[in-house]
């Protein structure tokens, strides 16, 4: 690797290790653990928040019966660009009454995407209302599972009423490279976004 | 000062014994803030308590994450959170910048070396 170019202290003195989070989410079992294994550099780990009685009344207790304290489990990956960048990615946890979560989870995050298995596409109801209603940029992942059926991405488009600017792109979870370009979309995205919010209109996409 | 009558949830929550029923971080402290650990601050974490100095431990010589923190020590990430800052504030460990979430410029170029990192794998 070739860091030469970079001046880790970029003028500003203080600046050290800096981090950035992607955030990869979906129903439960569609791959999202699958995605963050196949390009993280360890394997990706579990961290457990504890969600207690007072803590889910914020929420909405009585999805949580008869529990006192439950534990909700968050996998992540690490990416060590640079020796003062780290990328992290973490899966959101898929059942849906752990959403409250989910803000802790995006939280200064660089974008997030939302995968979809064609199998059950409805899971992705949930996870896209989410999104919509966040500032977070987002883009659709489908993820092409064997003997999945397979469909046209604006057929798929079309189902899930994705708006036209959110890029939805075909992966396979299990693969490197392809995982490395739904990541590369959600940056570029994340990018486009903040520069026309910023009201610089749209230059040419980076690459 | 005492949190364990102050904070209603202390009651309940068992693992949080080691923070002695603290719920609530001095500071608060990202998902993927990065924390380090200097051979001095590892030694002086012995001081601190058995928590305390497995936390440091993992910190030597690598860069993690309070997510990463959590995960290795077992504890749950609300736990480590507290503890996470009561060393920070006790000079045990060394906070490095999350993500700077402010400023077109930093942003821009933030995502930007994320962009090429990603490229290079």
């Amino acid at each position: 690797m070739d860091f030469a170019g970079y001046d880790p202290a970029g003028g500003r003195p203080g600046r050290g290790i800096v981090s950035a989070k992607i955030v990869v989410a979906g129903g439960f079992g569609v791959g999202k653990t699958t995605l963050v294994g196949a390009i993280s550099e360890i394997t990706p780990l579990t961290t457990e928040a504890l969600m207690t009685a007072a803590g889910v009344g914020i929420d909405d207790p009585s999805k949580v019966p008869g529990k006192e304290t439950t534990t909700v489990a968050m996998d992540f990956g690490r990416i060590t660009m640079a020796q003062d960048l780290i990328l992290y990615l973490f899966g959101t946890p898929g059942q849906t009454r752990f959403w409250f979560m989910w803000d802790e989870i995006i939280r200064g995050a660089v974008g997030a995407a939302v995968l979809v298995d064609t199998r059950r596409i409805t899971d992705a109801f949930a996870p896209l209302d989410y999104f919509e209603n966040r500032n977070l940029p987002y883009v659709v992942a489908l993820n092409r599972f064997d003997g999945a059926p397979q469909y046209d991405l604006e057929e798929v488009r079309e189902a899930l009423a994705i708006s036209p600017q959110v890029p939805l792109v075909m992966t396979d979870a299990r693969h490197r490279d392809s995982v490395k370009q739904v990541l590369v979309t959600v940056v570029e995205h994340a990018m486009l976004r903040l520069q026309s919010e910023h009201g610089r209109g749209f230059p040419t996409p980076v690459g | 000062m005492d949190q364990r009558r102050a904070d209603p949830r202390g009651a309940l929550v068992r693992p949080y014994a080691v923070t002695r029923g603290r719920t609530e971080p001095r500071q608060d402290i990202a998902l993927e803030a990065v924390l380090t650990a200097s051979p001095t601050q590892v030694a002086e974490s012995r001081f601190a308590g058995h928590d305390k100095h497995r936390i440091a431990t993992v910190c030597e010589g690598r860069a993690q994450s309070l997510a990463e923190i959590a995960a290795y020590t077992r504890m749950p990430l609300g736990v480590a959170r507290v503890l996470v800052a009561d060393m920070v504030a006790e000079s045990l460990l060394t906070l490095h910048t999350a993500a700077p979430a402010e400023g077109f410029e930093e942003r821009m170029e933030l995502l930007g070396r994320v962009l090429s990192g990603l490229r290079r794998l």
